[in-house]
């Protein structure tokens, strides 16, 4: 039995299957950050940190003429979710259902999606996680207006190529930036296919964990790192006569190697900003 | 010449057959004279002779070494009871056994491992 002691839970292989096939559906919908950077791993349970080869706390001591520093690392933050699901529901499985009630699951995913997300753009004080947001030198792009975002990419899109940072480039859009740029512009014709026609050569990714509007970013690599442990996994915690407690985890931490290879496009006055947090 | 060792007609065999087998007769060469040389620098008196033999013992185990990844790369049994045998733990003799074991358990569904989601890079939406 491994960590995830499944081997102990009272669920039958189709309903596990008709589990993870869930979990695995919504996780690959919602997880915007690793449609953008760089990907290590997965390594396992026993990966506890990241090396970055740098030291801290260079100073004198503890013995005369003997200095000391601290090798800098990345400790790997874990992440675990958990739900309820009902085993006399899950037990339809093996009469043959292959419809579930598998709403917990869904939001379980998304809950861990959202927060590894949140993590990469926005980063993770307690976890030592530095966001793509918060680490970019850059002053945000302001975008007041629908109508605007095809200026403020091609004006982001300088930025970076003026700071060096060559393309292909991305662009993260947030829940309301999504939605306003799929939306139809003036002519009637979508901002959406206006940004993808023109400025960005990478892709256009929903990411539901954006707070403040979108980010430009490069896809060229060695910009952005997600180290993953335990991918997304699901394990089983407790169970009684009708219902049994799972959850669902992984361990991983986000580097930020080039800062200066994103700029945030901040939407000022979009009415349901807050709808997101 | 390795083609004289075969034991069914030359023109019945494949290419693909009498590449195993050159690759077959060559490790078994390789096995043989690693053993010839042990024997040969455990037995000699003269210490320079011997550290000669042991360097060209090794030089052999590496030689049969490669020849045994050849086999791995062109006959899937081999790379599978490598996969199983090599580099493991416990008992030689029980390592099929718990090997089997292991991946039954995953078939039911307790999968040891994730999601297996890994990397998303270029995914759209």
């Amino acid at each position: 039995m491994n960590l995830l002691k499944r081997e102990l839970a009272p669920i039958t292989t189709d309903a596990w299957k008709q589990i993870d096939d869930e979990a695995l559906r919504v996780l690959k919908l919602h997880l915007a950050g690793r449609k953008l950077v760089d990907f290590s791993g997965p390594h396992g349970w026993e990966l506890g940190g990241v090396n970055t080869g740098r030291l801290n706390h260079i100073e004198r001591g503890p013995g005369e003429k003997v200095g000391h520093a601290i090798r800098d690392v990345r400790p790997l933050v874990e992440l675990r979710s958990p739900f309820m699901l009902a085993i006399l529901e899950l037990d339809c499985a093996a009469r043959g259902a292959s419809d579930l009630d598998l709403d917990a699951v869904i939001a379980a995913a998304e809950r861990v999606a959202r927060a590894e997300d949140s993590a990469i753009f926005h980063g993770l004080k307690a976890g030592n996680i530095s966001g793509i947001i918060g680490s970019s030198p850059h002053p945000p792009i302001i975008v007041e207006s629908s109508l605007e975002w095809p200026r403020a990419v091609s004006s982001a899109k300088e930025v970076l190529r003026l700071a060096g940072v060559n393309g292909p480039y991305a662009l993260a859009l947030g829940v309301e930036a999504y939605n306003e740029l799929i939306a139809d512009g003036d002519d009637g014709y979508p901002l959406r296919h206006r940004i993808e026609e023109g400025l960005v050569d990478g892709s256009l990714v929903w990411a539901p964990a954006l707070k403040q509007g979108a980010v430009l970013l490069s896809m060229r690599g060695g910009d952005f790192e997600l180290t993953v442990g335990q991918d997304m996994s699901i394990g089983y915690a407790a169970h009684d006569r009708t219902e049994v407690e799972l959850y669902m985890t992984e361990s991983f931490t986000f580097r930020v190697l080039e800062e200066k290879a994103a700029i945030l496009l901040q939407r000022t006055t979009a009415p349901t900003l807050d709808s997101t947090k | 010449m390795s083609g004289e060792s075969y034991q069914e007609p030359g023109e019945l065999l494949s290419e693909e057959t009498k590449n195993l087998h050159r690759a077959i007769v060559s490790l078994k060469e390789e096995l043989d004279a690693i053993d010839w040389y042990q024997q040969r620098a455990e037995a000699c008196t003269d210490g320079e002779l011997r550290a000669v033999l042991v360097h060209n013992k090794n030089e052999e185990i590496e030689h049969a070494m490669m020849i045994l990844e050849w086999l791995r790369r062109h006959s899937p049994e081999f790379a599978a009871n490598i996969e199983t045998y090599l580099d493991s733990s416990g008992p030689i003799t029980q390592v099929e056994t718990l090997k089997n074991a292991e991946s039954g358990a995953e078939s039911k569904g307790f999968a040891s491992a994730s999601l297996d989601i890994g990397s998303l890079k270029g995914l759209k939406k």
